[in-house]
């Protein structure tokens, strides 16, 4: 509990690093919004007005102060370009990306586990050698290149797939279909590095001692495998899958543009092209938060299984 | 010559093998920067969308430009962008790792917060938040990736060095009067290559496909620079019409990540091999 | 009880044979020394009475008899029969034997999960007891650490409780001690010896210290480049030791503690 706490205070202070960061750098930029926005309706009363209204006035720390504030709260801003609130803005997207993620996160951890047990379970054999080459090709394909080969294949040649996006209030199963394959084209290269991952890592656990001695007590190798020298190699492939997390939000940013899916990838994009800062800056905190709360979930499950990262419980 | 006794070894077939796709490509491309069989930029080289045929090897595309041609000029922009990448993000962060990570302290203590705080930022993001401050283009985007990259380099050399630091041999080194700058350079850096080597393939390879993704959005390298990337999302409007012009052009990017992940592996192999061997 | 006869063991990966015919015998309630420097072939000759010896890796010839069955015409199956049940093993470092991820309790009462159809509360009874018999003080607390909270020496009597609760017929002892402080190894010796006498177990006791072997075993063995080169009486072979190999082996052990002529 005690551990829980505090890795709740550090995960919150990261936090507070990483907007402050990114709010910080979004003051850097040149050029005044209130200007553009304005145009030829710009008179300086009509810019001070709407400086206040932006929260573009007042020493840097109290701006950051009420930004963050207003982040907590779900009031983050004004977009300059929609004249929208950015909370609607992004939480008409931020649905989509994250079932996006979540999909392609359960593809990673339910083909890559029982893959990279078979490998173990056959090392050293033919279908572990061809799986291993295959791993090295798979992974050099990046996963908008998969997205196009998908598209080319899937509704080009085969036309399975329908033409444009489904929403989930349309039809749930056509939603599901439809992330399927951007989800495919984001695992699979993820999903052959956890593989060689796990291979490796239970490879290793399986030449310690604690092995010999399990097998001595007349333990098959199965049991062996399953009962010990899988949960000792969890733990750094938990961290591994946290920190695929990250690389699967920065991916999903080109794979929702393959697959057209509007999502906060594209949102993003269409924002920094129009210099919408404000919902830029939300966007990016919002995936480092996803991604920092993948971390820390990790770290937590970690203490779950290896009773030495609970500090609390030794004397 | 080093090379040969070095790859003479049985379980070099990923290395030889890397090393084999990583010239073939680099040469092609280097001979692409002064000769291509068509003008990259001309239009009409051939009739638009001509399959791939001898005189066209990957076909051509819908302005009937050759795409092979126009492949190795933006393999060539790719390798450009990914090589600088590596080279700002590899010494810089090397640089700092080894200091915070031989001498330690606050500093360090500092310095790994903040990278802590960098990696919440997924690398693409990173670098699209950067490259929308400095503006688009082929300069700024080697900025941006290089900073980008710097924090992973730097955890690799700061683990290596910090454990190298206690090492006797360094204590020995130190008692012998040599200054922390000879110790760093001529006692320690050797030592983290068998680390440093495979952590730069990696980044090459991150660098190809942050390259490749961002000029694929258009916000990377601007056209007329020619750009795989760039080149990949005009290809996706052909895709029933010219299948091959996407087909082509991400099969060279594939090759170019595969040949280096290769030799990465490779690299890594030969370690655990040697040691285990010990 | 045990009877090893010209055993050969030999590793794929090597010229030499690690074990070229080695014979010898245990009989009921007795304990064997075997003892010999490093590479000298006793942990693989251990490992070979286990029955833990890769079979892909090395090629062995000769018989092992386990009350008159030889454990090297047995296939796999069979075998996994005998470990943790007719034979238990002790290794050398207790902190990388046991799973560290298991409580403490649940390594030593795994053989008998294994082995047994006995119930989850008859097992943990068991487990309880036997870490009561190797003197492990609080054993119901210990049960339910993990291997990480205790010292190396309690870790081995763990593990010696593990290797015991079958009551195996044959105690495999591999450098039991040779990990552990020195005050800690003479209370494990102590803890085989009264073990060995209350339950009547035989054990083959592995180790490179002559004067440990001395202390617990009555009969000694001696080995050098995979074979078996002296054998007999510990007091006989303590002080009129025959082969050359033997009388330097004794000359290596620290003065104070060298039998006197």
């Amino acid at each position: 509990m005690k551990q829980a706490l505090k890795k709740l205070g550090a995960f919150l202070l990261t936090m507070v690093i990483v907007s402050f960061v990114t709010f910080l750098a979004f003051q850097l930029i040149p050029g005044d919004p209130v200007t553009h926005m304005l145009g030829t309706s710009y008179t300086p009363e009509r810019a001070d007005a709407l400086r206040e209204q932006l929260g573009l006035k007042g020493p840097l720390l109290v701006r950051y102060w009420d930004w963050l504030r207003g982040f907590v709260t779900g009031a983050m801003g004004t977009s300059y370009s929609y004249n929208l609130p950015v909370s609607q803005l992004v939480g008409e997207k931020v649905g989509n990306t994250l079932a996006l993620n979540a999909l392609t996160f359960v593809l990673i951890v339910a083909l890559s586990l029982p893959i990279g047990l078979f490998t173990v379970r056959r090392h050293g054999g033919a279908a572990d050698r061809c799986l291993t080459v295959v791993n090295q090709v798979i992974m050099a394909v990046p996963p908008f290149f998969t997205g196009i080969l998908f598209t080319w294949l899937f509704s080009v040649v085969l036309s399975w797939l329908p033409g444009k996006f489904i929403e989930f209030s349309e039809d749930p199963v056509g939603y599901w279909q439809c992330l399927f394959f951007p989800a495919l084209a984001l695992a699979l290269p993820r999903i052959a590095m956890t593989v060689r991952m796990l291979r490796s890592t239970l490879l290793e656990e399986l030449h310690r001692d604690y092995v010999r001695t399990a097998i001595s007590r007349g333990n098959d190798s199965r049991a062996a495998l399953y009962r010990h020298a899988l949960k000792n190699a969890l733990p750094p492939v938990v961290t591994f899958l946290a920190q695929t997390m990250a690389e699967i939000v920065a991916s999903s940013i080109v794979v929702e543009q393959v697959f057209s899916i509007p999502g906060l990838g594209r949102l993003l994009l269409a924002s920094i092209n129009s210099s919408d800062w404000p919902v830029v800056q939300a966007i990016v905190v919002l995936l480092a938060l996803w991604v920092m709360l993948a971390g820390t979930v990790a770290d937590l499950i970690n203490q779950r299984i290896d009773p030495r990262l609970r500090l609390g419980g030794a004397k | 010559m080093k090379k040969k006794t070095v790859l003479r070894r049985k379980s070099d077939g990923y290395l030889r093998l890397g090393l084999a796709i990583t010239g073939i490509l680099t040469a092609l491309i280097l001979v692409g920067c002064f000769w291509t069989p068509y003008d990259p930029n001309a239009l009409s080289s051939g009739a638009p969308f001509t399959p791939p045929c001898l005189s066209h090897l990957f076909g051509t595309d819908h302005f009937g430009r050759d795409i092979f041609s126009r492949v190795l000029k933006g393999g060539g922009t790719t390798l450009l962008v990914a090589v600088s990448t590596v080279a700002i993000g590899g010494i810089a962060g090397t640089l700092i790792g080894a200091l915070t990570g031989y001498f330690g302290g606050i500093v360090d203590e500092g310095l790994m917060r903040l990278n802590d705080a960098m990696t919440a930022f997924p690398s693409i993001l990173l670098a699209l938040v950067l490259i929308s401050l400095l503006g688009y283009g082929k300069s700024n985007l080697i900025l941006a990736l290089g900073l980008v990259f710097i924090p992973s380099f730097a955890r690799v050399s700061r683990g290596a060095f910090a454990s190298c630091r206690d090492k006797n041999y360094i204590q020995s080194a130190r008692l012998m009067g040599a200054s922390p700058g000879r110790i760093l350079l001529v006692h320690i850096l050797p030592n983290t290559a068998p680390v440093l080597l495979p952590a730069v393939t990696i980044g090459f390879n991150n660098a190809v496909l942050a390259e490749a993704s961002m000029s694929y959005l258009s916000i990377g390298v601007q056209p007329p620079d020619a750009s795989l990337g760039y080149m990949l999302s005009e290809s996706q409007g052909y895709l029933a019409s010219a299948p091959w012009y996407a087909l082509c052009t991400g099969g060279f990017i594939v090759l170019l990540i595969l040949g280096v992940g290769l030799i990465g592996e490779g690299l890594q192999r030969r370690q655990r091999e040697s040691g285990s061997r010990r | 009880m045990l009877e090893v006869r010209d055993l050969h063991v030999k590793f794929h990966s090597r010229q030499r044979q690690a074990v070229g015919g080695v014979s010898f015998s245990i009989a009921d309630g007795e304990i064997l020394g075997l003892v010999g420097e490093s590479g000298s072939g006793k942990s693989v000759t251990a490992l070979t009475v286990a029955g833990l010896l890769d079979r892909e890796k090395a090629e062995c010839s000769g018989s092992v008899l386990l009350d008159g069955v030889d454990l090297l015409k047995l296939q796999e199956p069979e075998l996994r029969q005998l470990r943790g049940k007719r034979i238990g093993v002790v290794f050398q470092e207790p902190q990388t034997c046991m799973d560290p991820l298991m409580k403490v309790g649940r390594q030593v009462e795994e053989a008998l999960a294994i082995h047994t159809n006995t119930s989850r509360e008859e097992r943990r009874r068991l487990a309880i007891q036997a870490l009561t018999d190797v003197e492990l003080p609080d054993p119901e607390t210990v049960y339910d650490k993990y291997p990480h909270e205790l010292s190396g020496g309690q870790l081995q009597r763990a593990m010696i409780a593990a290797a015991i609760l079958t009551r195996p017929a044959l105690l495999l002892l591999d450098e039991p001690t040779t990990a552990l402080d020195v005050t800690v190894q003479a209370q494990i010796l102590e803890l085989l010896k009264k073990l060995n006498r209350e339950h009547g177990i035989s054990m083959l006791f592995i180790s490179h210290n002559l004067y440990v072997v001395k202390k617990l075993c009555r009969r000694v063995a001696v080995m050098q480049r995979g074979l078996l080169v002296e054998e007999g009486d510990t007091q006989e072979v303590f002080y009129h030791p025959q082969h050359p190999y033997t009388q330097r082996l004794i000359a290596a052990i620290p003065t104070r503690q060298r039998p006197k002529p």
